[in-house]
């Protein structure tokens, strides 16, 4: 079975379709990269993805579970999580703050424990927290505050946010936009190490299609909503439709 | 040098030696405030502590968890009434304060509902109406508020060879450290970070996990307990009870403790709570100047320092711990 298994997904806003028919498969521990040009539907996707967003039409199985049945709040209890194209994270908590609310699902939550300051549970997540922090190689920023952190720093603080959630699927919206080409390579680095060390499936959407074609098992290509080809980097970057896209300025 | 050789040592509520040296100093010093200080200054010290326990309350739902409420003297006069009737009734004052507490908690969910659907200034005017709504009920209710009279509420006896002034400061001051230290715990867990999560970055939040509308209900009950058991103490302290002590302008000095004092920082709803009523007492020759002095001390904390008093006072200490080298 697959982890992740779209089905004639649709999705429109007033007169916009902004997905029409989208079917889609991830298996588990696959990288999955969306491209397509501004507008497209791709961040559409991962809010459908993520119950942000409703579709009219379609059914989003995730383990076999209609995740569209779910509130917004359950599907990351499911597993599911993701970095948005737009940073959203908690600007005025410390990046370790950002991280360990990236467990609150992880969490034995006791508000008897909060009020009296019974730190165990705190303990045991700080020590994976600090895992990741390591990983990360976040360590001179722990206890900064995320507004006063560089940008590149904040992108990844993010996706430590993300990966603290353990997920199963993990969507990630424009890693590299905003990033100096060192810091691209920086963090196409760090998802194929998240590949192999924390094993979920990712979903990745990316606009260099370079950078998405090194990490793809398979690729996906929306246009307008649409999906005009899916398959092997090579074969889907190769597709007429994908070729007068992003050529012929569609 | 600081070095932190564990987790839990880093989750402390005081972490370093000079912290706890003078934070002991502090509560030792108020401690013994009846022995040194006219019975006057216990009298505003009371009350001091009083108001700390519901500006704190109102600092976890607005500074904290960004709920912008208008609710507060709605939530007073349903915490001061329910301990009034409560302790008419016969109920010891032991009981009924905390009992006052989860009266007034329980409204709070109940007007914590709109939160859920509206947000900012919106849903600043649906709390703004539960606080009007609240006080009309009680003006036009003998049976509720007592009356003309007002609603007479047995006052504290004195006890253990204690005045009823420096009876009253103690209870105060104990509650109020109570409630003070509760804050701390709260706002360092995992209730605090998904309370300012929410405010942060709501869509965020529930992305990852965060039940908004359970966090949202709980920072509104919990919030009017604060408010609750304040209200209970002010009608223990004061004797008697008439809605008119709980108008929208009572609501509007909170507000005020709250951006002065600083929000979303537990010292600076202490200072706030100082302000509003060490001000008023300073300047009661000039009534008419105090809203005035209020309103001034607002713009300038917004326009100079947003981090109210509580700011100032981080900045000092930043200043001293890297002196001399700046
Ligand atoms: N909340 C919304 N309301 C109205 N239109 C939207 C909304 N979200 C997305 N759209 C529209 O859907 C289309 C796809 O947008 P998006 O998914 O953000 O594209 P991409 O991420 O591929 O650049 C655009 O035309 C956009 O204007
Ligand atoms: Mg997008």
């Amino acid at each position: 079975m697959a982890l992740l298994s779209i089905d004639n997904l649709s999705i429109r806003f007033g007169g916009v379709q902004a997905l029409s028919d989208i079917a889609l498969e991830v298996q588990s521990q696959q990288i999955v990269t969306i491209i397509g040009p501004n507008g497209s539907g791709k961040t559409t996707l991962f809010n459908c993805i993520s119950a942000v967003y409703r579709p009219q039409l379609g059914r989003i199985l995730f383990y076999g579970e209609d995740l569209l049945s779910l509130a917004t709040h359950r599907v990351a209890q499911r597993g599911v999580a993701r970095t948005f194209q737009n940073l959203r994270l908690f600007m005025h908590m410390t990046v370790l703050d950002n991280l360990l609310l990236g467990r609150h699902i992880k969490f034995n939550k006791n508000p008897w424990h909060a009020v009296f300051r019974l730190r165990k549970e705190e303990i045991k997540h700080r020590r994976v927290v600090e895992e990741l922090i390591d990983f990360l190689q976040l360590e001179a920023y722990r206890k900064t505050r995320v507004s006063d952190c560089p940008y590149g720093v904040q992108k990844i603080a993010e996706l430590g946010r993300a990966l603290a959630l353990e997920p199963k699927l993990l969507m990630l919206d424009e890693p590299f936009s905003g990033l100096t080409a060192e810091e691209k390579h920086e963090v196409a680095y760090l998802i194929h190490e998240i590949r192999g060390r924390f094993k979920p499936a990712i979903l990745l959407v990316e606009h260099d299609l370079r950078l998405a074609s090194t990490l793809a098992d398979t690729m996906v290509a929306l246009v307008s909503g649409k999906k005009v080809a899916m398959g092997s980097p090579p074969a889907v970057l190769n597709a007429p439709e994908v070729v007068s896209a992003y050529i012929g300025g569609a | 040098m600081d070095l932190i050789e564990s987790y839990a040592q880093d989750l402390q509520l005081m972490r370093k030696t000079w912290t706890k040296v003078w934070v002991m100093g502090v509560i030792v010093t108020l401690a013994m405030l009846p022995w040194f200080a006219s019975e006057h200054a216990v009298y505003l010290a009371t009350l001091v502590a009083m108001y700390t326990i519901g500006v704190q309350g109102q600092n976890l739902l607005i500074g904290y968890t960004g709920q912008i409420s208008f609710g507060q003297a709605g939530f007073l006069c349903v915490g001061a009434y329910s301990f009034g009737h409560l302790s008419r009734m016969g109920v010891p004052w032991p009981l009924a304060l905390p009992a006052a507490g989860l009266i007034t908690a329980l409204f709070g969910v109940v007007v914590g509902f709109p939160s859920l659907r509206l947000k900012g200034p919106y849903l600043a005017v649906a709390t703004l109406g539960f606080g009007i709504a609240v006080y009309q009920i009680f003006v036009n209710s003998t049976l509720l508020s007592g009356g003309r009279m007002g609603l007479a509420v047995t006052k504290l006896s004195p006890l253990w060879g204690l005045s009823s002034v420096n009876l009253s400061y103690y209870l105060n001051f104990g509650v109020a450290l109570l409630f003070t230290l509760a804050t701390y715990n709260i706002v360092s867990s995992y209730l605090g970070r998904a309370f300012v999560a929410i405010r942060d970055n709501d869509i965020a939040a529930e992305i990852m996990g965060v039940d908004l509308a359970r966090y949202k209900l709980l920072v509104f009950a919990v919030s009017s307990f604060y408010l609750g058991v304040q209200a209970g103490l002010y009608a223990l302290l004061l004797g008697y009870l008439e809605p008119n002590m709980f108008t929208f302008s009572e609501t509007i000095t909170f507000l005020v403790a709250g951006i002065v004092g600083g929000l979303a920082s537990v010292e600076g709803a202490m200072l706030g709570a100082a302000f509003v009523v060490v001000v008023p007492f300073v300047f009661s020759g000039l009534k008419q100047a105090v809203p005035a002095l209020f309103g001034t001390a607002v713009i300038l904390v917004l326009l100079f320092e947003p981090g109210g008093l509580a700011g100032c006072w981080a900045k000092t200490r930043a200043y001293f711990r890297q002196w001399p080298f700046r």
